[in-house]
């Protein structure tokens, strides 16, 4: 009873910052910003889907104890965390070309990379 | 139960085409790159909803080497763009 609930609120916090995610891709001005918004709210929102998952799973193996949802459990936490890592590492790895590339931000007062000579 | 995984399955799906509106209108080539790194993670997601919502576990595995093998692609266009290759 109290994990369906918990599923409940995992899964409407995924599907909620999921969707800001892509609204703020959708909505921002230049590349920078939109590589802020979508790659924050889609890791956030995707790593709680994970955790609905997790949860159901707990629940199933507690009321069966079936080992095969032991294997759901660990495994579902390997694909959480290779995804928090690599989509940082990747974000980052789009600006620092974006910016490579001549991509100016939009309204930017100070660009100390490009003083710097980087 | 899980009928609501299937239900997030498809509305994440829905979520994936807005970002697809930004990989066909993008005006440059870094926000073609993102939008389909968005696609990346929500393809990702999708993966592992769809392993409960089938009872087949086993596609969980393959949403771990789709996360590995994404991250692999973007650096690659990420040196590409950048002029670095």
């Amino acid at each position: 009873m109290i994990a369906d609930t918990l599923i409940l609120i995992f899964l409407a916090i995924g599907l909620v910052f999921n969707a800001l995610g892509v609204i703020g891709l959708l909505r921002f001005p230049d590349v920078y910003t939109r590589l802020h918004a979508s790659t924050k709210a889609t890791t956030f929102g995707s790593i709680f889907l994970f955790l609905g998952v997790v949860v159901f799973a707990i629940s199933q193996y507690l009321g069966t104890s079936d080992s095969q949802y032991l294997m759901v459990i660990t495994h579902t936490i390997i694909a959480m965390f290779a995804l928090a890592i690599t989509n940082a590492a990747g974000s980052h790895a789009i600006a620092r070309a974006a910016h490579r590339n001549g991509q100016k931000p939009q309204q930017a007062v100070v660009d100390k990379l490009a003083e710097a000579g980087l | 139960m899980i009928d609501i995984f299937g239900i997030t399955a498809l509305l994440v799906i829905l979520i994936a085409f807005g970002a697809l509106v930004r990989l066909v209108i993008g005006p440059t080539v870094p926000d073609r790159v993102v939008a389909v790194d968005t696609i990346n993670t929500l393809t990702v997601a999708v993966m592992i909803l769809l392993g409960v919502v089938y009872q087949q576990y086993i596609f969980i595995d393959v949403a771990i080497v789709y996360a590995l093998l994404s991250f692999i692609s973007t650096l690659y266009v990420a040196k590409y763009i950048g002029g670095e290759l």
